[in-house]
């Protein structure tokens, strides 16, 4: 089971680090990570293994939110995108 | 792998386009409920109620977690009530506060299913159960009620269309206090689905399976940015084809969400309901997809072929991406709520004879229509025998939800808040149909019927 991470705002420093250390204090391994920043703006998206997490999905985007204030953060089973983009 | 465009794409469409699965309503029978004494027989159905939907609302909030996609009504529906005052006797109204009181202990937002079925007669217990709609639904809160008084095997019980008319008046005089919502509450049909999730209509059928999972989706955002997005030189054959692509990836979502909830409530799932349901919010408007397409405005000449191709790619693009498509499935155009008919009707643009062509083609009915409050009760009837010669003759659901504002003329607003929205008092043709509903009897089924 995996998990997709997109965080989106004004570039900073640290996004990607507190973003991966909330992810291993969750138990939860990266797999993927696409970023880009493109003038001051910032996005990432990352896949995650989410089969040994010690917490929910909403709790992990909780803790994100709260780690990495002022971005748009979502957290979201890549079902979801495997159920829409693939016949 | 995903891809960063497919993930952008889902997400701008749940962050910026308003896309949500509009409603999981869960279906239980309570033909097991029945009992002669009927204070016995409200205890049976709280009880019922209770075991089955209890998880309900807790499931859906983790599903929405779990996938970032909102769903915003957690419902329930059940048999008719009508089939259960036939066996208990008793005050009709006893079942709807049983209602009214599990659904705030299980914490949905409605409880669908005080109806009755009386396309083709009455039984003493639908008699009993139609003359206490106007009270059941002032006294409850999250009741809604329907009747289904016609259907193209069976034709239009015409008797029906006239207590109807009353009734509908009643419901509105006896919440005149409440901005007239009892009525807001209250369907009349012809050919009712038995598997609507969506509110008010929605009942659980007697050929549905004793608990089920069904599953409304929404999104007319989502459409409406896609065709925004589109070049102005698309041809209509385009238009449709952009139109079914997005239909097909929200159904998908109904699909994966009624599944999930399938699995985790240990419940048979059974089906994906396609339609396009508007809400007051900004850019969540079936008026405003018709008016991309290329209309100055919702109602002006175009709109019922617009919206007939609108509801025919959405049908399309839906199918293949469910297993199971039921329900009303289509465009729904409610006036209330949804924010483009709000305007239309306002300036005058949309009146309520476009509204019944657009019916026509389109998956319901003349739905959340305020009407001046002193709209005698046969011309109410009048437009809802109207309304079911377009579903009987076409083979299709339609329905009635007018809201009379007692008290209230043209030009006046009322003003309900939340989904249901805000409109203005309508005109409506005051020449009399009285004659005609007064002679009653049944409107025989049509050549349609005859299929066998």
């Amino acid at each position: 089971m995996r998990a997709v991470i997109t965080v989106i705002g004004r570039d900073m420093i640290g996004i990607l680090a507190k973003v991966s250390t909330t992810c291993a204090e969750a138990n939860a391994n990266v797999i993927e990570v696409t970023q880009s920043v493109l003038q001051e703006f910032f996005a990432m998206v990352m896949l995650i293994d989410i089969e040994k997490m010690n917490c929910e999905l909403g709790e992990l985007q909780e803790s994100l939110k709260s780690n990495v204030s002022g971005m748009t953060i979502h957290v979201m089973h890549e079902d979801i995108f495997n159920s829409m983009h693939r016949i | 792998m995903l891809n960063m465009t497919d993930i952008m794409e889902t997400i701008t469409m749940i962050q910026d386009e308003n896309l949500d699965i509009r409603t999981i309503t869960m279906g239980i029978s309570l033909l097991d409920c029945c009992d002669s004494d009927i204070d016995r027989s409200c205890e049976k159905v709280y009880e019922k109620i209770h075991r089955c939907a209890k998880d309900l609302v807790k499931t859906g909030c983790d599903i929405e977690q779990k996938y970032g996609i909102p769903i915003i009504n957690k419902r329930i529906s059940v048999t008719p009530i009508a089939m259960l005052v036939g066996a208990s006797g008793g005050d009709p109204v006893k079942y709807a506060l049983t209602l009214d009181r599990v659904a705030r202990a299980v914490g949905v937002n409605f409880v669908g299913g005080f109806s009755a079925l009386v396309h083709k007669g009455f039984s003493p217990g639908d008699k009993e159960l139609i003359e206490s709609i106007p009270r059941a639904l002032a006294s409850t809160e999250y009741v809604c009620s329907s009747v289904n008084i016609g259907s193209t095997k069976s034709g239009i019980n015409m008797d029906a269309v006239r207590t109807m008319g009353k009734v509908v008046r009643e419901a509105a005089e006896l919440t005149a206090d409440k901005q007239c919502i009892g009525a807001a509450k209250l369907v009349v049909f012809c050919n009712a689905p038995e598997d609507n999730p969506f509110m008010a209509g929605a009942f659980h059928g007697p050929g549905e399976p004793d608990c089920v999972i069904n599953v409304g989706v929404s999104g007319p955002g989502v459409v409406r940015a896609a065709l925004a997005k589109a070049s102005d030189d698309c041809d209509l054959t385009e238009v449709a084809d952009i139109i079914k692509k997005i239909a097909f990836k929200i159904t998908r979502m109904g699909q994966l969400v009624g599944s999930e909830a399938s699995k985790r409530l240990g419940v048979p799932f059974g089906i994906v309901d396609l339609s396009l349901a508007p809400t007051p919010a900004i850019g969540d408007s079936v008026a405003h997809i018709l008016e991309e397409i290329g209309l100055e405005m919702c109602g002006a000449h175009g709109t019922t072929a617009a919206l007939a191709m609108l509801n025919d790619a959405v049908k399309k693009g839906g199918v293949m991406a469910s297993s199971n498509v039921g329900g009303l499935s289509g465009a729904f155009i409610p006036v209330t709520e949804d924010a483009g008919m709000i305007e239309a009707a306002r300036c005058g643009a949309l009146t309520i004879e476009k509204l019944e062509a657009m019916t026509a083609v389109c998956s319901v009915g003349l739905d959340m229509i305020v009407i001046p409050g002193d709209t005698p009760a046969e011309i109410i009837s009048a437009i809802i025998a109207d309304e079911a010669a377009i579903g009987m003759v076409n083979s299709k659901t339609t329905a009635v939800r007018v809201i009379p504002a007692i008290g209230k003329d043209e030009g006046e607003e009322l003003e309900f808040g939340g989904l249901l929205g805000n409109g203005p008092v309508m005109k409506i043709n005051r020449k009399s149909p009285a004659k005609m509903i007064q002679r009653g009897g049944r409107i025989p089924a049509p050549l349609q019927s005859l299929k066998n």
